[in-house]
């Protein structure tokens, strides 16, 4: 269950989207999770999917591999939608009980279902396709502006890096402590959420300890290969825009104008439209 | 003086209680004296809790004495400004492969060390290149750690070291987390280094095996060297080694054991063909 989730994981391969300047990929993932956000008609819709379809076709991931990492977040997505569905106000379409459905209701739950889809699917795209370490690099660079404000750019761009590396790891350890637990009898599956919540415990406290432990062993590692903080620090991978950077940007910026033009010109349409 | 040197070296852990007041004193390195010389293959043995790692870490400056003095290429480790430079002369690989690699993918790992002391880009890709070739990892370059075998693992650390052009690597029990293939590899690894390449190795390890080809070996127990010498010198005192909790190999033990029932045999055999021919010779 735990090696379900993608969100943080590279997929090694040669492709378009893959060689983008971090950067690029950073603000093409913001401006993708923003269009989600404004899109409310069935054309932004269209645009919307077909954006998100060119880029799985040529980041040459598997699509599978993308699915799967929505498995992860299945539990919340039933559970907005389930929200949406009975507790939204409106013209009833279907009521039964207390059981009362609306228009609206239905409407929403597409809704909030697409967001939510696409938003992990647009943003596992582009961790899918950098390298923790590229992202970072992206961060740090893109986000330099901040140091001026007394931001440790340097430092949160570092320790997030470190996070994403110890993910895969630290769920492979979650996953054998959880197998170790029940082979000595532990039950991680039935009873009440509360239950299930007290039986994560012995399970929480073995990766808490270990993880302070990979902790301190990691930064003596790195001390021992000299790191000393961002000062003075040179690039292996120092970041550079090529050409098919500004040939993105320019499909980003085409993108963004296209899905903001389909909302103010076309406002909510009769067919797929909110408030009808 | 050799490249490393370390002078009546004492190192104590400082437990505190709650209101900061000394509650336990322990004493991990006691009056240690240690010459080493550029280019040999060093091993050093000891059970757990006998301050060999203690050491290691002495000679990387993850630590500082609390008496005595350590010398690493010349420079006191308790000089501060040296303190980049001694850790860029002695590389260190540690024991668990997990925790010491930094980066997602291997070249940007091994390229994490050169880009902390601050080579040119073009310099990094170069050492990258070097180093990855003399570990035998090349063909893994633009993997995923997470996706490698546990002796691979070990050698990206490795060769993470390497890029940073040390003088010293210190290993402090590099294969204890790993199955016996991948131990293999990592030793034959270290002493393809030290032949080729003359870096200086101290292989801290209590696996007995592995150390039977180093130039020179000393046992620690209770933070003090209590043997030194070559490992036939060593393993021929195998009833020395087993009061402090340590085996030989087992061709030497199946030696020792011979002789203890009269073969004619010397003691400190090392190889299974050294066994053989001593035997031939008997009849």
């Amino acid at each position: 269950m735990l090696r379900d989730i993608t969100i943080g994981q590279y997929y090694p391969e040669e492709s378009f989207i893959h060689k983008l300047d971090p950067r690029v990929k950073l603000l093409g993932a913001f401006l993708f999770v923003v269009s989600v956000f404004i899109y409310d008609n069935l054309l932004g819709f269209a645009i919307m999917t077909f954006f998100l379809g060119l880029c799985i076709v040529t980041c040459k991931v598997p699509l599978k591999f993308m699915v799967k990492g929505l498995r992860a977040i299945l539990f919340i997505l039933i559970l907005t939608g389930v929200i949406n569905l009975f507790l939204t106000p409106g013209t009833s379409v279907f009521s039964w009980r207390f059981i009362n459905i609306t228009k609206q209701g239905i409407y929403n739950t597409v809704y909030m279902i697409i967001r939510l889809t696409y938003l992990v699917l647009g943003s596992s795209i582009m961790t899918l396709t950098t390298t923790p370490t590229r992202l970072t690099d992206g961060m740090e660079t893109g986000l330099r502006f901040l140091k001026f404000f007394k931001f440790p750019v340097h430092e949160v761009a570092m320790m997030m890096s470190i996070a994403l590396r110890f993910i895969p790891i630290l769920i492979e350890e979650a996953d054998k402590i959880m197998k170790a637990q029940m082979a000595r009898g532990a039950d991680f599956e039935t009873g009440g959420l509360i239950k299930k919540a007290k039986n994560m415990v012995p399970l929480l406290v073995p990766l808490f300890v270990s993880a302070w432990r990979r902790a301190g062993d990691l930064a003596m590692a790195m001390e021992a290969r000299c790191y000393n903080g961002g000062e003075g620090r040179t690039r292996m991978k120092p970041l550079k825009y090529q050409k098919c950077d500004y040939i993105a940007y320019l499909i980003l910026f085409i993108y963004l104008g296209a899905m903001i033009a389909t909302r103010i010109i076309f406002k909510a349409d009769t067919l797929f439209g909110m408030y009808s | 003086m050799g490249i490393i040197k370390a002078v009546k070296l004492c190192h104590e852990y400082i437990h505190r209680d709650e209101e900061g007041n000394v509650d336990n004193i322990e004493t991990a390195l006691d009056n240690v004296d240690l010459d080493i010389s550029q280019g040999d293959f060093i091993a050093i043995l000891g059970h757990n809790g006998s301050g060999k790692s203690t050491l290691a870490k002495h000679m990387n400056v993850i630590l500082s004495p609390s008496e005595g003095t350590m010398y690493v290429d010349g420079k006191d480790t308790s000089d501060e400004d040296e303190l980049w430079n001694i850790r860029q002369t002695a590389g260190m690989v540690f024991q668990n492969p997990d925790n010491q690699i930094i980066a997602g993918i291997v070249e940007e790992d091994v390229g994490f060390g050169p880009e902390n002391i601050g080579v040119p880009t073009k310099e990094i890709w170069a050492r990258v290149e070097n180093a990855l070739s003399k570990v035998h990892m090349e063909k893994y370059r633009h993997h995923s750690p997470n996706k490698l075998s546990g002796g691979q693992k070990q050698r990206v650390a490795i060769a993470g070291v390497i890029a940073m052009k040390p003088k010293v690597i210190v290993l402090d029990e590099p294969t204890a987390m790993l199955d016996p293939i991948g131990r293999r590899e990592v030793i034959e690894t270290i002493e393809e280094l030290n032949k080729k390449e003359h870096v200086t190795v101290i292989l801290i390890t209590h696996y007995m095996e592995e150390i039977v080809n180093a130039d020179k070996v000393f046992v620690m127990d209770h933070g003090k060297i209590v043997m030194q010498g070559t490992p036939r010198e060593i393993f021929s005192k195998v009833d020395e080694l087993k009061s402090y909790h340590l085996d030989v190999p087992q061709i030497t033990l199946l030696a020792h054991k011979l002789r203890e029932k009269g073969l004619n045999i010397p003691e400190g055999v090392l190889t299974k063909e050294e066994l053989l021919e001593r035997l031939c010779q008997l009849s």
